[in-house]
């Protein structure tokens, strides 16, 4: 490369809660990821800077980020999509606490998860013989809606609900939720329907739609909220479950 | 918003559309007909008919709207639940006894 490469002017988040932006000269390259460039700036011009990745290939879930404004999964992410202006403004995901720099703490989505219920339930032993579930059955289509999840926390970030509401359980968990409630194998949705009714539930959903637009793997989980909504209700009018 | 509050509101909803296009008829009616208040009111004395139907409409707006604003207020501003959830019961006693009185007003007078 010669040194009249074209650059990207980079600002990258700093710091904790009290951090600010500081901004580097990246070299642009062909087909380079968001994820190539904040790993550029590590191991070339910064090495204290905190950021988390493992798989880089849009499996892992785990180096989703804030880019221009929008939460992305930084790896699968074309620097050519996102800055057309040849500038990128890269921050931790929001609507969770920041630990350090690029760094979320993604504690507090992992524990919506489980008070969503979202753990499968067994409702047999090893020793029975293994479920035949149909494939073309509405449950098991239904039951999609989850399966793809990596857990990036790219909904979470982007959704207006939960920035309003700390309370709210959040497009992912919910999703789960109801993967798991169309599972015919899963023992627990007493519980789990209990669950997503409460305050802070799926009912807290105003169907914004942003969880479906930011999903990087093109999931939509406000259908999955309108799914817990209507069973939900319909417990609760049966009698099935309590407020 | 929880499952309780969510059917409340839903069932509210479905009770308010129909009365609210019948409202917006009723005003087309008395406007193109030319009737004065006095003419409106004429009609409506004593009726058991209007007194239910702006009854219902009164009860479920006002549970409607006091759920909504409750749901307003926990998102929007520093109230808890709990005293979102007792601003909007006040909210929704107010709108109901607003209501009432203009229904004793036009079933009565």
């Amino acid at each position: 490369m010669s040194g009249t490469q074209e650059k990207l002017s980079v600002s990258l988040w700093r710091g904790g809660k009290d951090g600010r932006y500081q901004t580097y000269a990246v070299p642009r390259r062909e087909s380079q990821t968001v994820l190539d460039v904040v790993t550029f700036v590590q191991r070339h011009l910064d090495p204290t800077l905190s950021y988390r990745f493992a798989c880089r290939v849009g499996v892992c879930g785990s180096c989703a980020m804030t880019v221009n404004g929008k939460p992305r999964w930084t790896c699968r992410t074309h620097v050519e999509k996102v800055a057309g202006s040849g500038r990128l403004q890269i921050g931790p995901l929001e609507n969770l606490p920041v630990i350090k720099d690029l760094t979320a703490d993604m504690e507090l989505f992992f524990v919506k998860w489980q008070r969503a219920k979202g753990v499968f339930a067994p409702s047999q032993t090893r020793h029975d013989a293994i479920a035949q579930i149909r494939p073309d059955t509405p449950a098991r289509a239904a039951a999609d809606a989850a399966i793809e999840c990596i857990n990036c926390g790219v909904c979470y970030a982007g959704c207006d609900t939960v920035r309003w509401n700390s309370n709210y359980l959040g497009p992912a968990a919910l999703t789960r939720a109801w993967t798991l409630v169309n599972d015919e194998r899963d023992g627990g949705n007493a519980a789990r329907l209990q669950a997503v009714a409460a305050d802070g539930g799926c009912h807290s959903c105003h169907s914004h739609q942003s969880c479906h637009e930011l999903c990087p793997q093109t999931l939509n989980p406000t259908a999955a909220i309108a799914g817990l909504k209507r069973r939900t209700a319909a417990a609760y009018l049966k009698g099935d479950i309590k407020t | 918003m929880n499952v309780q509050l969510y059917v409340w509101q839903r069932a509210t909803a479905a009770v308010m559309a129909p009365l609210v296009l019948g409202h917006i008829a009723i005003i087309f009616y008395a406007t193109r007909q030319d009737l004065t208040a006095a003419d409106i009111l004429a009609r409506t004395h004593g009726s058991v008919l209007w007194a239910s139907y702006y009854g219902l409409f009164v009860a479920a707006a006002s549970i409607h709207a006091s759920i909504g604003v409750r749901n307003v207020l926990t998102e929007w501003s520093p109230l808890d639940e709990r005293r979102a959830g007792l601003f909007a019961i006040l909210l929704g006693v107010l709108l109901a006894l607003l209501g009432l009185h203009a229904i004793v007003a036009l079933v009565l007078t």
